[in-house]
């Protein structure tokens, strides 16, 4: 694999150079190139080696980058809206979060849905999306000891990061609600209900407590 | 194309289902899976006569017994087990017709870790985001998105002719619990001791019991980081070593995530994972630095072997031109 660094930030326009050009790199479909795929500040370009002249496409990276330095704005996009029910046994870390916080239930609840958030990039399971940034009042480090089993649809935070496990794994992010949107299917025209780039509210439906 | 189906008896420890790997949705979290040796899933369809991509069993440490509900020619390379077909003992590295109803029966292994079996056609069960390989953790690809179980079928082309019998006896990975991995310096080597590399490439490291298809822990050594930043989460790739703040250095095999946290201190070169594949928990690794062009060179060397036993081999000395 070979990873292209931007600038080490999370930083929506890095992450959006990261994004436009792995399009690009994607659509133009170079020989032997597998896979591109996109992170906060990097792009992985995955290859075969006997396939791929790399000198010829790391060229063809640079002059792609060099076109994209003048790109200073995100793409303006639908906001993706997602119906989250907090607390509860689904959301069993909501009050330790308010409690940390020095605020009400309803506050973390208020600030979290309050926001835009940027999907930055994908990772760790298929249609798990790293979202950003939540407000800092309520930032929360994970847990030191993962959980073995987080039901799909986990709503969790982790530092000024936010996301929704698709399926039941192993994590370690504070739960703090669930959802019932399906985040990945692979039978979906598009699998993954997000993609890097697109924005996310979530809207609380309900709280347990 | 009529189906058949390989009926499992017995599973073995672990038998999924793998092709050359999930590709083209990894900037959607979908791992990429595919067999731990791809030299070996190359070479037993190239034996049974199928395309490179075609979905074998990957059969790991016990193998399994199968019936074979098809008349069809099947092959077996990698790992070197000890097997029978009915009474008849089969050589790994040969392909060879069989019956329906015929049990195929894997005993000792010998040596190695990984065996795939390739069936002529190549194993059909559906594919998933255009591959059938099996992703253990996510549940996705070849059978069910599992391991193969007891009473299992698993769907095969099955054909009237027999395929002609093929031999590459003898090309077989080394491994005696042992091997020597070549490695380049990974994006971030400098955020190490400046002898962490060299110290890596000085040592044995055993492979944990805590490890698997995603990776395999390494006990050895600390590796001394000389910078405490935290790691913007980034994509990954099979091979990387990557290390853990705290803990032991991972080598990230066929089902890693697609990105990730960790630092990476170096790379192990593509001709050399399917060493990697033919290892398994208590055996030792060393790892030696390579330039990029002898990575190149040592790939080329790995795929020569395999074209020697193409099936429309290019005249010699052709298979270079397409490199350049």
């Amino acid at each position: 694999m070979l990873l292209v660094e931007l600038e080490p930030a999370i930083d929506p326009i890095v992450n959006e150079r990261a994004i436009v050009l792995a399009a690009r790199l994607r659509s133009q479909g170079a020989r032997g190139v597998r896979d591109v795929a996109p992170g906060y500040c990097t792009i992985g370009v995955h290859f075969d080696p006997l396939q791929t002249d790399l000198a010829a496409l790391e060229r063809t990276i640079q002059s792609e980058y060099a076109s994209l330095e003048a790109l200073d704005t995100v793409e303006d996009r639908a906001v993706i809206e997602i119906a989250v029910t907090y607390g509860g046994e689904l959301g069993p870390d909501l009050a330790s979060v308010a409690a940390a916080a020095g605020c009400s239930i309803d506050d973390v609840i208020a600030r979290h849905s309050e926001r835009t958030y940027r999907v930055y990039m994908l990772g760790f399971v298929p249609g798990f999306a790293y979202m950003g940034r939540v407000d800092p009042s309520i930032e929360m480090p994970r847990h030191r000891v993962p959980r073995e089993r987080v039901p799909a649809g986990s709503v969790g935070i982790a530092g000024l990061q936010t996301g929704v496990y698709p399926v039941e794994s192993p994590g370690g992010w504070q739960l703090i609600g669930h959802t019932t949107a399906v985040m990945f299917d692979p039978a979906r025209q598009q699998p993954s209900l997000l993609q890097a780039g697109d924005l996310v509210r979530f809207i609380p439906v309900g709280v347990s407590r | 194309m009529t189906l058949g189906a390989l009926q499992v008896v017995k599973p073995g420890l672990l038998t999924s289902v793998q092709d050359l790997g999930r590709y083209g949705h990894q900037a959607t979290g979908v791992p990429v899976a595919g067999p731990m040796d791809s030299f070996s899933h190359r070479l037993a369809n190239q034996l049974a006569g199928n395309e490179a991509n075609a979905a074998t069993l990957e059969i790991t440490l016990i193998g399994p017994e199968l019936i074979v509900d098809a008349d069809t020619t099947l092959a077996i390379a990698g790992a070197l087990f000890e097997v029978m077909c009915d009474d008849r003992p089969i050589a790994i590295g040969e392909s060879f017709n069989v019956t329906r109803g015929q049990r195929l029966k894997f005993g000792r292994l010998v040596e190695g870790s990984r065996a795939y079996l390739a069936v002529a056609g190549g194993v059909q069960t559906a594919p998933l985001l255009g591959s059938r390989a099996t992703h253990l953790v996510s549940r996705m690809g070849g059978f069910e998105g599992r391991a193969l179980a007891a009473g299992d079928r698993v769907p095969i082309s099955s054909e009237s002719s027999p395929r002609p019998v093929r031999k590459a006896t003898g090309l077989t990975l080394p491994s005696n619990h042992r091997a020597l991995l070549r490695v380049m310096a990974g994006p971030q080597a400098n955020w190490f001791h400046a002898d962490a590399l060299k110290t890596i490439a000085g040592v044995s490291f055993r492979i944990s019991p805590q490890s698997n298809r995603m990776g395999y822990r390494l006990q050895g050594p600390p590796l001394v980081r000389t910078h405490d930043g935290e790691l913007i989460s980034e994509p990954l790739g099979i091979g990387a070593i990557q290390v853990p703040t705290a803990g032991e250095p991972i080598l990230l095999m066929a089902d890693r995530q697609t990105a990730g946290g960790y630092p990476k201190i170096g790379y192990v070169i593509s001709a050399d994972l399917p060493l990697a594949g033919q290892l398994a928990p208590g055996d030792f690794i060393e790892f030696h630095l390579c330039t990029a062009q002898e990575a190149v060179a040592a790939l080329i060397a790995r795929e020569r072997q395999l074209l020697r036993y193409a099936d429309l081999l290019a005249p010699a000395g052709t298979e270079g031109k397409q490199l350049s």
